[in-house]
């Protein structure tokens, strides 16, 4: 069964301009799927909306949010939250914004266990010792008892993956994990979310501009341009021979490393063109509100 | 060790002492003031009017700080006016604080309508230009303590509501409010668990600031004589009635505006100096 299937879901600013447009998307029971795209193509607005952490200037105009078989959209407000809260979780992208400065480690993994899911104390406090264990955190009783300041921003991520792991959701929304840590400890994190995702087998959807992140840990992708979705493909057949023009130009945009000379390939102003003429024709064959 | 963290705690813990220490002497003098007062406060001897202090030539034994053109001991009256200033920075602080904080979470956290009213109404309120807003309020409400202390709850709840509101809302773009929505907590659970910690240094900050800013209200408003029963020795009326004789005794005014003056930089520096201890960060 899917974890998570999107249909039509259209998005806009409140009188104003569409965000998303009818974005479909299935992402299957366990599976990794990257959302990728430049700033502004929606890519997180799809996250946000499935968590229901849209910002207030922004409403969803129509679709489904099919979560395990359910709409969420046809839920009451409390229901719904209660249902994204047993079964969903987030791994923000700064970790350093994503623990509360004035609470210690500890509660912040376990205070959500204990009273929105109704753990006792001495379960949610062992589930988080095994969580740190699990991320590789060497000491997890003086980690458990810090706070967010006295740690260092690879550590917070690994504890927020941690904390992301603990109710053994379903579905992770992963925005941009890796965006605001270095490249050495971008790797180490991709490592540990792989790994967690292998051994917990939880469908994630992985938000990204990174298509190298992509190649590494997803196997399938949606390519959004504008809100609109362009290009839906395995991950394999995206890297063998793109479909569509536009994600073909994104691919051959992406710096290589290992061939200095190739230097850098912007996407090229007709295959913007283009995919804005697509987009525009995609507005006025099927309106969206 | 000896880091750079710890040269700031050092220095805001010395800050925070001597400011502590003069505001918990002044509470304790205030609460013991008519046992140890040396004189009385009110009572009047026109033959020793205007006595400077002891260490001056022509002082009396027992009056420290002189007396005023009534003959009425300086050092009694400030004990004595210690009361009702200390009373009215509790009193209208804290209630102040209780109403514009509320006011300000609410309005930064919920935003949408609740916000769009509170901000709009806090625009109107600090339209009014705040002391003919507060000579009016006790016209109407007729001179005396409680009338002060409504005076600056009336006026001053913006001060924490605009502050708070601005901090409210940076800390609801933060990534960890997400979090705990997606977790399941609801709204008014995440505005109390996880925003107020994060705004509670401000409003102690703010809380000490206007505790400082009532007793100058207060003294303000004894100065022009809206205060207490003027009979009543207060901070405001010593400064005021000394200021008639400042050439012939200085010491009648100089003494409540020195104690007036180290009262409202303690509460400041009180307020700083907590800021630097429990801001977690700062910590």
């Amino acid at each position: 069964m899917s974890a998570l299937v999107i249909r039509d879901l259209s998005v806009r600013l409140k009188k104003g301009p569409p965000l998303l447009r009818r974005v479909p998307l299935d992402l299957a029971a366990g599976e990794v799927r990257g959302l990728v795209g430049e700033s502004g193509a929606g890519k997180s607005m799809i996250g946000k909306a499935v968590l229901g952490i849209l910002p207030p200037s922004v409403e969803i105009t129509g679709g489904e949010i099919l979560l395990e078989g359910t709409d969420l959209l046809r839920l009451p407000p409390k229901e719904r939250r209660r249902r994204i809260g047993a079964t969903c979780a987030l791994i923000p992208q700064d970790p350093l914004t994503a623990l509360n400065p004035s609470h210690r480690i500890g509660p912040q993994i376990t205070d959500r266990l204990v009273d929105i899911l109704g753990w006792t104390r001495p379960a949610a406090d062992a589930r988080a010792r095994e969580l740190l264990a699990e991320v590789q955190i060497a000491d997890p009783d003086r980690v458990l008892r810090s706070y967010p300041h006295e740690l260092s921003g690879g550590m917070r991520q690994r504890i927020l993956i941690a904390s992301a792991f603990a109710a053994e959701p379903r579905l992770i929304v992963a925005d941009e994990p890796t965006t605001a840590l270095d490249v050495t400890v971008q790797k180490q994190i991709l490592r540990l979310i792989a790994g967690m995702q292998a051994r917990h087998g939880t469908a994630i959807l992985f938000v990204t501009h990174d298509l190298g992140v992509v190649s590494k840990v997803c196997q399938r992708l949606s390519v959004l341009y504008s809100g609109m979705v362009v290009e839906d493909s395995t991950v394999a057949d995206f890297f063998a021979a793109p479909r569509h023009p536009y994600s073909a130009a994104l691919l051959a945009a992406t710096p290589k490393y290992t061939d200095p000379a190739a230097g850098l390939n912007p996407v090229p102003d007709a295959v913007i063109d283009a995919v804005r003429a697509e987009v525009a024709a995609f507005d006025r064959g099927a309106p969206h509100g | 060790m000896l880091d750079g963290r710890s040269q700031v705690r050092r220095r805001a813990g010395l800050r925070l002492w001597l400011s502590a220490g003069w505001l918990g002497a002044l509470a304790l003098a205030a609460l013991l003031a008519p046992w140890i007062a040396p004189k009385d406060p009110l009572a009047q001897d026109l033959f020793l009017g205007r006595l400077p202090p002891v260490w001056m030539a022509g002082s009396e034994p027992g009056y420290w700080l002189g007396t005023d053109s009534l003959g009425r001991d300086v050092l009694s009256r400030i004990l004595h006016g210690a009361r009702v200033a200390l009373l009215v920075a509790l009193v209208a602080g804290t209630i102040t604080c209780l109403i514009g904080a509320t006011l300000g979470l609410l309005a930064g956290f919920l935003r949408g309508w609740v916000d769009m009213v509170i901000s709009r109404l806090i625009d109107i309120w600090m339209a009014f230009p705040p002391v003919l807003f507060s000579i009016l309020l006790i016209a109407v409400l007729g001179p005396g303590l409680m009338s002060i202390i409504i005076a600056i709850v009336v006026i001053d709840w913006t001060r924490f509501a605009r502050v708070v509101r601005a901090e409210a809302m940076a800390q609801g773009a933060m990534d960890y409010v997400a979090s705990a929505r997606v977790a399941g907590r609801g709204r008014l659970g995440t505005m109390v668990r996880e925003v107020l910690p994060n705004v509670l240094p401000t409003i102690v900050v703010l809380l000490t600031l206007e505790m400082g800013i009532a007793v100058i209200v207060e003294a303000i408003l004894s100065f022009v004589n809206l205060s207490i029963s003027t009979d009543d020795p207060t901070w405001g009326g010593m400064i005021s009635e000394g200021r008639t004789s400042i050439h012939q005794a200085w010491w009648v005014l100089v003494f409540p505006l020195v104690t007036l003056f180290l009262t409202v930089l303690s509460f400041s520096q009180l307020g700083e100096g907590l800021k630097d201890r429990f801001d977690p960060v700062l910590r």
